[in-house]
């Protein structure tokens, strides 16, 4: 499913964060999201995926506009998967995947065979397989994180957002996640830190400055030392030796 | 043990778990309506259930007969009910506000229904006409609209619900200290504090019909919207995205347990601590899924009232110890265990 977003302006009180932001994800894309803290990644996801009503403008999922659709539909094709969740309740692993499934199921509808399934892939998706009796509490922060994606997974969507998934991973597991991510046959939008994953495994990158669009391109186009000076304030260089479609960025230390 | 289901696999030990409490909660109430003053044996209050009910015709004393019916029984189910509906309230909240703190009277429920109380009682105000529960009522409801006010009706967050209920709780204790402090007298201010404790004195069957209703009518709304609930684990923000209409089920739910608390304060006053208590201990034989952990709040909650409602008039002689006393004393000790047991393993 294609994701567009027109024109979006959202703000706090009389804060903009976000003005007058638009793009276009086409089906099976992986977007990155790029930005220094602050420029409004986490919001513009929240945008896209129906969690914040935009001041202006109109987010559209498949062509509809999200702000039509109802909360359950749209869970039921959109997953979002935040950072750092956490809770106090003990809960184990399976209960949070199980929870995955709530878009799909009607008040008292029992637990059905598809519902199962859906669970024990997606928790075999993210490596979690043998940790499915575990309490979530005594999980380590990666794999909270991987959890999170799984029960993402286990919600089948056909668009997925993620804020910032490599958090808390260690280098295999952060690739790892990016692997499945960008193999996955669906639409995703990715909130990264990370410039040099983003340029590994995003199919094309956008990047926020102080809430604008200052770019949106093939990892190539739009990781260029000028604009890692002009958003990041880094000097760096950038090096297309390797693979001239996935630049590798080499920061200098000054 | 694997629970593999909230609807399947596990529901056997679920049912298993309901009827064990039934029985008990069956017990308990014959329990509560021999003993008293006047003991009466446990065949004759069988006998004067059946009797009651129409189904027997048995030969018993009138008097007993009419101690077991017309007191007793009502005050047992009363009892029962009111448990059953503050552990519901209980578990509702601890979920909503994601709190392990929370329970009915967090959102000033109960400071509001004294201050209703307290308007009648002292002030007089609408004498005869309205009487003190329907002073509770309001004052319960009158606490509960200004919380709703203070947290933006139910948008924001559940730190700044709690705030606002610890406010409206603060207000609404100050206007009862104050009306008791400077037009009441000692007579009236011990009457109100009693009150305050809770007692199951002088309910009856009425009560009984309008108590059932409530908290079955409760106890369905929460039931359909448990796995809405379920949702809540990680916060609002993840219930939303997982496809809950977030605000539409808090305003619901928070309704649900204002005229829930509302109506059981106003029949039996202030009960503390079984809200609390239960949906943790509840939660530790059946686990978070809602839609197993409800049905075990209510059923635990009323054997822990009936319980409680016969130790307060047995543990001093001739006299009637108010039940929020016991239910703190007995309480406690027995939240302490659960706190010890289910601490972090690290």
């Amino acid at each position: 499913m294609s994701v567009v977003a027109s024109n979006l302006v959202w703000g706090v009180r009389r804060k903009t964060i976000l003005s007058d932001v638009s793009l276009s994800v086409a089906q099976g894309e992986t977007l990155g999201l790029i930005g220094p803290n602050g420029s409004g990644k986490s919001s513009l996801l929240r945008l896209l995926a129906g969690l914040k009503r935009p001041q202006s403008g109109r987010a559209l999922i498949n062509g509809q506009d999200i702000a039509t659709v109802p909360r359950r539909k749209l869970a039921q094709q959109v997953a979002f998967v935040q950072q750092n969740a956490a809770t106090d309740t003990n809960v184990s692993v399976r209960d949070v995947l199980r929870l995955g499934r709530t878009p799909h199921r009607s008040a008292l509808s029992g637990w059905s065979a598809a519902d199962e399934a859906a669970v024990t892939g997606a928790l075999a998706a993210v490596g979690m397989s043998g940790h499915s009796a575990q309490a979530w509490q005594t999980l380590s922060g990666g794999e909270r994180q991987r959890v999170h994606i799984a029960r993402a997974l286990a919600q089948a969507p056909r668009v997925m957002f993620l804020d910032e998934p490599t958090n808390h991973l260690d280098i295999q597991h952060q690739i790892e996640i990016l692997r499945l991510v960008r193999d996955l046959d669906l639409t995703s939008i990715v909130a990264l830190h990370d410039l040099n994953l983003a340029a590994m495994f995003c199919d094309r990158i956008l990047v926020l400055h102080a809430g604008r669009v200052v770019a949106c391109g093939s990892p190539g186009e739009v990781l260029t030392e000028d604009l890692l000076r002009q958003v990041f304030r880094v000097e760096a260089e950038v090096s297309l030796s390797a693979d001239p479609a996935r630049p590798h960025i080499r920061f200098r230390a000054g | 043990m694997t629970r593999t289901d909230d609807a399947g696999g596990g529901a056997g030990w679920l049912a298993l778990f309901l009827a064990l409490a039934l029985v008990v909660l069956a017990f308990a109430v014959a329990l509560a309506t021999a003993i008293g003053d006047y003991r009466i044996g446990l065949g004759t209050v069988f006998l004067a259930v059946t009797n009651g009910l129409g189904l027997t015709g048995a030969e018993i004393p009138p008097i007993e007969a009419s101690i077991v019916w017309d007191l007793r029984l009502s005050r047992a189910l009363v009892a029962a009910l009111a448990g059953a509906g503050l552990a519901l309230c209980g578990a509702i909240l601890q979920a909503l506000l994601r709190n392990a703190l929370a329970e009915p009277f967090v959102l000033g429920v109960s400071a509001g229904a004294s201050t209703g109380a307290v308007c009648v009682i002292v002030l007089g105000i609408g004498a005869g006409g309205l009487s003190l529960s329907m002073g509770a009522f309001a004052g319960a409801f009158a606490a509960f609209a200004l919380v709703a006010l203070l947290s933006n009706g139910a948008t924001s967050g559940p730190n700044h619900t709690i705030l606002a209920g610890v406010a409206a709780s603060q207000l609404f204790n100050a206007l009862t200290s104050y009306i008791v402090t400077t037009s009441g007298n000692a007579q009236q201010a011990r009457d109100v504090m009693f009150w305050l404790l809770g007692s199951f004195g002088g309910v009856r069957w009425p009560d009984v019909s309008l108590l059932v209703l409530v908290v079955a009518a409760s106890l369905g709304i929460c039931l359909w919207m448990a796995r809405s609930l379920d949702a809540f684990t990680f916060g609002d923000e993840d219930a939303a995205a997982l496809g809950v209409p977030v605000a539409r089920i808090r305003l619901i739910l928070f309704g649900v347990t204002a005229m829930l608390t509302a109506t059981i304060v106003s029949m039996v006053g202030a009960i503390g601590f079984v809200g609390l208590v239960v949906p943790h201990a509840a939660h530790y034989v059946v686990g978070p899924m809602h839609m197993r952990l409800l049905p075990a709040c209510a059923a635990v909650g009323a054997v822990f009232m009936v319980l409680a409602d016969i130790v307060s008039r047995v543990i001093v002689a001739q006299q009637t110890v108010p039940i929020g006393v016991v239910t703190a004393l007995v309480g406690v000790p027995f939240f302490a265990l659960i706190l010890y047991r289910s601490r972090p393993q690290t």
